[in-house]
Order: structure tokens, then C-alpha cells, then sequence
């Protein structure tokens, strides 16, 4: 038995978005009684954290603490129209529309205030705590609560706002495939160490290093989280899972998590590096899409590592312990051919070489 | 709880030139506690599948054991007999049987029976909807449901489905999905030909994945409840609820007002709770029987029923010169979308939008097929388009790289997009990072640069 070591790099982007726009989502904010503000959306969380990131954003643009601000989800006749939670798209276009509805509220709220505390709307700023105070003379201040409670029983105003975020829908020219297909750009790169088993063809990763710039991280725990689990899934992905382990054969196929194989605790590995940003243009706060792409880097990467550390090459999706041993069988028997495992190649394009030079083809 | 996370991945702001800074900012770029993480770990969390009504009926589906066949009869005489059962359901009472979940922006034809008619094109599909008392009995009943079937041939290679003489799988007499005219989705930049022609190398590899389940914990499923005042309350983990809706309010051809759909919590989704699957069966179950129905999807169904990731193949021709520029690019792609089409004319649009990957080619030529099988459908997962191209393409960049004896870092670095480029498909380059993402991985690696790449910048050329 033999250990062997090897690295590999991939560098990847991802578009932040529904592909091609035509994606509204709408956000409504309304303020209670007592100064808590409650933003309404037909969206969902399924793990993404759209209840905890859309707070911090609404408490941004308002001016008040994000302990004061909920997000009320998944109501088709409470909450405006969102497209759905898909395409790295919600941080996107939730936050934009819950940035235009908590301006319009903000707005009223200082006018409110205005009125309270008998000065001009434009000489007035939050202090983020739940205050609202003059510029240059913060012993003159309301709390939002006495704002909202003034709004609601003695000026019988709603302080509220309606938004709504929108990319113009682009049809792509069919000759040439023009088209406008996103709202930003992620990026990352990913370093992949890995060790295989010559004799088993098992593969350990022992760390994934990556970069990621994400335009601006909302929350930067849960970006990291969103990291972490997108490396399993990549891990889970390149050695691991499928329905059709002898694709295109439908023979074999899992019916459970005993037949389909995912990583298990023992098989995850050490996830670190950094998260970088340069502020999209379009983004709440400069935000992209982070969701979906943390699968995506660690897939090439580890891929890559294999061959540097076997000199095989596996092209099928996933890299399972027999692929690599038949793949370093075949390197074995043939050391000067590249190396590939043996696919059905009926378009007859690749023939297993890896270069040829031009002359020659 | 947070003590460890916060010392991984230390967040850092790259101010390249012109770049605005946006100071003061107080809660954005706080690590706030996720919202909902302790009612999650504590199992407090309220789901779809936690109500439960009155009366409420139970859904099992019969379906197809053959990957494509013609269905010449159905025998219910059986299944009637089982003590809980209430009705079938079949295509004959759907009011609007055949669908498309993208419809809803444009895309045709409308080419998936919520129930089969007179065929099925894969294992597994839905033939009749059995509803009861109980679970059990519903699955009893359904077992006992006798489908005579007419065996066809059945394809499922995606290069074999477009070959003459394939087995047909779809109702439009040809196996892919058709843009605008065209056999696929194409993008044209510059001229290969000339590229390849003027290329010291042509590098061609073929690259192939296999289909992936999204293993969501919580499988899919939907609660639809008569409110008593002609609308129906649908409690669903659908990831988009208007999707769900609009097609639940075409496909029973009642008024979108009639139906109120309530989820917002979702046990893990990764793209396959955006097709539109139990919803509308199970209202129009409700309707029929004015009960609420529960239809969800047991886990075998979730593996060999539910949507997968599509496997995709590409064949990809590069033309590199020796000092690691590539000059050309050609990939032609095959998205095995399976039977129908659900999102996968969308995903395949997206995978050739993300051609030739994040790198600068003046010569780019991409043809990607939508393609029909006798399989399973595909349609969304996460990284949609995206994911299994980024394989095909970082491994061939590895394969340049090795055949050229260059650097991996220096080969990605002189190709990488920056700002001002146009890109394949004619968008400008802005706000790209991807050389500031080389460089940091390098440097937290401690892989040295050379001082010409560790001075590169996406802001200039």
C-alpha cells in the first residue's frame, strides 16, 4: 500500500441571479406600536439565513437595531411576490427591495420625528441604537418607540415602504448566444490537498484552502457557514454521490442513505482561507451571490490533486475508488498513453490522447 | 458557540482603482446569530409536515415500471376493494393535464402530464393518484392498482437520443429542447477556425458526470386544505411559492385567488423544491373530496423519482499557445434533461452563458443540447448550469497546464477575465475579482507567484 499526496487549484465565477433578469422580488415594511419593524416577503429560508441577513439589512438602511427588525416569510396573501429562493438570488434581490421599502419608511419615521420634536426632517439621524437625535445635538432625541406610538395614536401616519428589485429580462440573440445573463460576479479559488490509497483508490481530502470575493459579506459567520457546508457538498460531489453509479445504465440505483453514498463525519475535512471584497455595483451593500457557488471550486480542485498526485486522470464525475484504480491499472499498463479510463465515445472526438500538435491533427 | 468560526476565513477588502469604500456601516458585516438556529437545533422548528387536519386523506402514487411504454389499460377493481381507500385520481380528472413549470417566463411547449395518458417515458412516472384513509392504506391500495403495459424501447445516452432511429421521448418527435429555431443553445465570438488555425497547440478532452440527488433531509411534500370558503390552503416546502401557485391555479384552471400557499421553512432544498410536483395533485385531491389531502414524497421517491442534477457531457477543443494563452475555445455540451423538460432549457441557457468559464478568449464557439432521455428528469440543483461545467473546465485547464509545463496559478492568471473585457457572450467585464482570488489562495497556501503575476490586477491590463 501506498500513500500518495498530491494539490490541485481551480479558480472559478458564479453569476448572482436568475440567468438572464425577469426576477422581481418584492418586500413590504411596516413598523408596530412600539418601534419594531416587520418586513414581509413571500420568500423562503431553507438554511440560506434570509431571516437573519434581511434583518441586518433593513436595520442598516432604517437606522435601528437588527434585535428590532423580524422578517414575517412564506404567506402568498401576506407577502408580496418573490420569484423564489434559487440562482444566488435572494441576498440580491431581497436585500435591494428591502433596502427601497425601509428608505420609504425611514422617511416617514423622520418626519414624525420632525414634527415631535418640532425641527426639520432633513437636520435629523439614527443613532442605530433606537434613537433618533438632531445632527450636531444629540441631547435633542426621541426613541423610535415614542415615534412609532406618536405615528400611530396621535398623527394617525404608517410608517412603511413598499420595494421591489428588478433586472430587466434579457433575450438572448440566438446566432450568436448575446445576452446579459447576470447581476455580478462571484469568484474563488481553491486549493485542494489530498492523499490516495494506491491500493484501495480511496481518496482523503486533507484541506480545502480557498479565497472567496463575494462582493460583501452581510454576515460574515454565516458566509463562512455557507463555505464550510458548500466544501462538504464539493467533496460529496467529486468522490461520492450519484443516482446512477453506472451512468447512463439505470441499474443500480440508490433508494436510501444506505445505497446512496455521501461523506460521513470521518470523511470531512480542514476548510479555511479568506473572503475577499470588491463591492458589486448593483448589490445590497455591494453583496453577491454566495450561495450556490461554494460547491463548485472544490470540485476541479480535488480533481486536479488526484492527478498530481496519481498521474491519472479520472474524467467521470464521480471519482470513486474504482475509477481510480482502474485508472492507475491503466497508467500501469501503458505509461506513455495519458491516462483515462476507458469511456463509450461515440462521437469519436477524443481518442484518449491529451495533446496533439497542430501539424498532426 | 461562534468562537471557533470566527477565527476561519477572516474577512479582507480589496479596493482596486476607482473603487468606492462605504464607510460607517453598523449592522451589515455583523456576525448576527442566525435567526432561526436554535429553534432548528432543538427541533422547535415548525414544517409543512407538522400540521395535521381533520379528515386529512393521504396520497400515494401508482407508477410506471417500465422506463417507456405505452399504458393499454388500468385495472382500479382491486385497489377499491382495499378497507380506507376513498378515490383515484387520473388524468381524466386533471383540467389542464400537460405542463411546463416555466411557463411562467415564456418557455415551450407544455410537454409533462401531471398524470400519464396513454404512455410514460420513465421509471417511476405518475400514472394515478390514490387517496385514503391512511398512509397505509394508500400504499396498500396503489399496490394492488394493475397497469398494462406495452413495452417500448427506451434511450438513455444522450448522443444516442439524437442519432436517427432513436427512440423518441418526447410528444414534439424529437429528442431536444429547441431555441429559437436552433438544435441548441449556441454562442459564436470571434472565429474558432482562425483561432485553432493560428494555435501552437489544440488541446481536446472529453469530460462526463453522472446524476446527483439533492438529499434534502426533509423530502418534498404539501398539505392542501379546503378553507370552506372555496379557497384551498396549501402548506408546502416548495423554494418558490409563487412557482407553485401559478402552475397549481393553471393546471385546475381556477382562479389564482382561489389558492393561498403558506411555507417559508424549508428542510434543505438545494434546487430540487423548484419543481412543481405535489401541489397541484394534491389540491386538486382536496377538491375532489373537499378533505385536505397530504402528499409527500417517502425517501425512495426523493432518490428515484424527484429530479435529479443533470449528468452533463462536454467535448472540449482548446487552442493554447505555447505560452499558455488560449486562443480558441469549443465545447460542445450535452444536459441529459430526462423525460421532461422542467428547468433544464433554463440550466442549459445558463451553462452556456458560463462559457468559456471566468478566463478571456477571443475565440469562443459553444453548442449546448438540451437533451431528452428515458430517464428520470433532471432540472435545478445548486450551482445550476454552472457546477459541472466549472469540473469539465478546471480540469482541462489542468490538462493545458500539465501538457504545456506551466504553472496552474500562471496558466489561470494570463487568461483571467478582467475589467473591460468582453466576454463570450458580449457582456463587458466589471467587478471582477477572479486575479484577486488566485493571488490570496497562492499566498495562503505560501505558493510564491512570480513577480509579473503578484503585480497582476483585474482593474487594468
Amino acid at each position: 500500500m501506498a500513500i500518495v499526496k498530491g494539490r490541485g487549484f481551480a479558480s472559478v465565477n458564479y453569476p448572482t441571479g436568475m440567468n438572464l433578469g425577469g426576477d422581481p422580488t418584492q418586500a413590504l415594511i411596516h413598523c408596530t406600536t412600539l418601534g419594531d419593524f416587520v418586513i414581509t416577503l413571500s420568500s423562503v429560508d431553507l438554511g440560506q439565513g434570509i431571516k437573519t441577513v434581511g434583518a441586518q439589512i433593513g436595520a442598516e438602511t432604517l437606522g435601528v437595531p437588527v434585535e428590532s427588525v423580524r422578517l414575517d416569510l412564506g404567506d402568498t396573501d401576506t407577502g408580496p411576490h418573490c420569484m423564489g429562493t434559487f440562482a444566488s438570488r435572494l441576498t440580491h434581490r431581497a436585500g435591494n427591495a428591502i433596502i427601497m421599502a425601509a428608505k420609504e419608511a425611514r422617511q416617514t419615521m423622520l418626519e414624525v420625528a420632525a414634527e415631535e420634536l418640532e425641527v426639520n426632517a432633513t437636520d435629523l439621524e439614527t443613532d442605530g441604537r433606537g434613537s433618533i437625535q438632531v445632527v450636531g445635538a444629540p441631547s435633542r432625541s426621541i426613541s423610535v418607540m415614542d415615534v412609532a406610538l406618536a405615528a400611530h395614536f396621535k398623527h394617525g401616519k404608517t410608517i412603511s415602504g413598499r420595494g421591489i428589485y428588478m433586472k430587466p429580462k434579457s433575450e438572448p440573440v440566438p446566432e450568436t448566444g448575446e445576452m446579459d445573463p447576470d447581476s455580478a460576479q462571484a469568484h474563488a479559488c481553491t486549493v485542494a490537498d489530498v492523499e490516495v490509497d494506491t491500493e484501495t483508490g480511496e481518496v482523503r481530502v486533507v484541506r480545502l484552502i480557498s479565497a472567496y470575493e463575494i462582493g460583501r459579506a452581510i454576515n460574515p459567520n454565516m458566509a463562512r457557514q455557507q463555505i464550510i457546508g458548500g466544501a462538504w457538498m464539493g467533496i460529496s460531489h467529486t468522490l461520492f454521490e450519484t443516482t446512477a453509479p453506472y451512468y447512463p445504465s439505470q441499474e443500480h440505483a440508490p433508494g436510501d442513505f444506505n445505497e446512496y453514498l455521501m461523506p460521513a463525519l470521518g470523511e470531512l475535512t480542514e476548510v479555511d482561507g479568506a473572503i475577499l471584497q470588491r463591492p458589486s455595483s448593483t448589490g445590497p451593500f455591494g453583496a453577491k451571490g454566495l450561495g450556490e457557488m461554494t460547491a463548485n471550486p472544490p470540485i476541479g480542485a480535488i480533481a486536479n490533486a488526484i492527478f498530481n498526485a496519481t498521474g491519472v486522470r479520472i474524467d467521470h464525475l464521480p471519482i470513486t475508488p474504482e475509477r481510480v484504480l482502474r485508472g492507475i491499472e491503466a497508467l500501469a499498463a501503458n505509461p506513455d498513453r495519458a491516462p483515462s479510463i476507458p469511456q463509450k465515445s461515440d462521437a469519436g472526438i477524443s481518442d484518449g490522447l491529451i495533446a496533439r500538435p497542430v501539424n498532426n491533427f | 458557540m461562534n468562537n471557533r468560526l470566527e477565527k476561519l476565513l477572516p474577512v479582507q477588502d480589496v479596493r482596486l482603482d476607482g473603487d468606492v469604500d462605504q464607510k460607517g456601516l453598523r449592522e451589515v458585516g455583523t456576525s448576527t446569530p442566525r435567526r432561526d438556529a436554535i429553534s432548528h437545533v432543538t427541533g422547535r422548528t415548525v414544517y409543512f409536515e407538522d400540521g395535521t387536519f381533520p379528515g386529512m386523506l393521504h396520497l400515494k402514487m401508482v407508477r410506471s415500471t417500465h422506463h417507456h411504454a405505452r399504458i393499454l389499460g388500468i385495472d382500479f377493481s382491486e385497489a377499491e376493494k382495499t378497507p380506507g381507500f376513498v378515490r383515484v385520481i387520473t388524468h381524466r380528472d386533471v383540467p389542464s393535464n400537460y405542463y411546463t413549470i416555466l411557463r411562467l417566463i415564456g418557455i415551450e411547449p407544455n410537454d409533462e402530464p401531471v398524470l400519464a395518458d396513454d404512455r410514460v417515458v420513465y421509471w417511476g412516472e405518475p400514472i394515478a393518484a390514490i387517496l385514503a384513509e391512511s398512509p397505509q392504506a394508500a400504499a396498500i391500495a396503489a399496490s394492488r392498482v394493475k397497469v398494462e403495459f406495452e413495452p417500448l424501447d427506451a434511450v438513455f445516452d444522450v448522443e444516442e437520443a439524437l442519432k436517427p432511429g432513436a427512440p423518441i421521448v418526447t410528444r414534439q418527435g424529437f429528442n431536444y429542447f429547441r431555441y429559437e429555431g436552433h438544435h441548441c443553445r449556441r454562442v459564436r465570438f470571434g472565429d474558432v477556425d482562425q483561432g485553432f488555425a493560428s494555435a501552437d497547440l489544440i488541446i481536446e478532452r472529453r469530460w462526463d458526470t453522472s446524476p446527483i440527488e439533492h438529499a434534502p433531509m426533509e423530502t418534498t411534500g404539501c398539505i392542501a386544505k379546503p378553507d370552506g370558503d372555496g379557497r384551498f390552503t396549501v402548506y408546502t416546502n416548495t423554494q418558490a411559492l409563487y412557482f407553485s401557485l401559478d402552475n397549481t391555479a393553471l393546471i385546475l384552471g381556477i382562479p389564482a385567488g382561489r389558492l393561498h400557499f403558506v411555507g417559508g421553512t424549508v428542510g434543505g432544498g438545494f434546487g430540487g423544491k423548484v419543481d412543481v410536483i405535489v401541489e397541484p395533485i394534491a389540491t386538486l385531491g382536496a377538491m375532489l373530496t373537499s378533505r385536505p389531502v397530504k402528499f409527500v414524497y417517502t425517501r425512495e421517491e426523493e432518490m428515484r423519482i424527484s429530479s435529479t442534477r443533470a449528468a452533463e457531457r462536454f467535448y472540449i477543443k482548446d487552442g493554447v499557445m505555447r505560452d499558455g494563452r488560449i486562443v480558441a475555445r469549443q465545447i460542445t455540451l450535452y444536459v441529459d434533461a430526462g423525460a421532461y423538460s422542467r428547468h433544464s432549457p433554463y440550466g442549459t441557457t445558463k451553462a452556456a452563458a458560463h462559457m468559456p468559464g471566468p478566463y478571456t478568449i477571443p475565440n469562443v464557439w459553444v453548442d449546448a443540447h438540451c437533451v431528452y432521455t428515458n430517464r428520470q428528469p433532471s432540472s435545478a440543483m445548486r450551482g445550476f448550469g454552472v457546477t459541472l461545467g466549472d469540473f469539465a473546465i478546471e480540469s482541462q485547464m489542468d490538462v493545458i497546464a500539465h501538457e504545456l509545463r506551466i504553472d496552474p496559478l500562471r496558466l489561470r492568471l494570463i487568461n483571467a477575465y478582467r475589467d473591460g473585457d468582453m466576454k463570450a457572450h458580449r457582456k463587458r467585464v466589471e467587478g471582477a475579482a477572479l486575479v484577486e482570488v488566485i493571488q490570496k489562495a497562492a499566498e495562503l497556501v505560501e505558493q510564491r507567484l512570480d513577480p509579473d503575476l503578484a503585480a497582476m490586477s483585474s482593474a487594468s491590463r
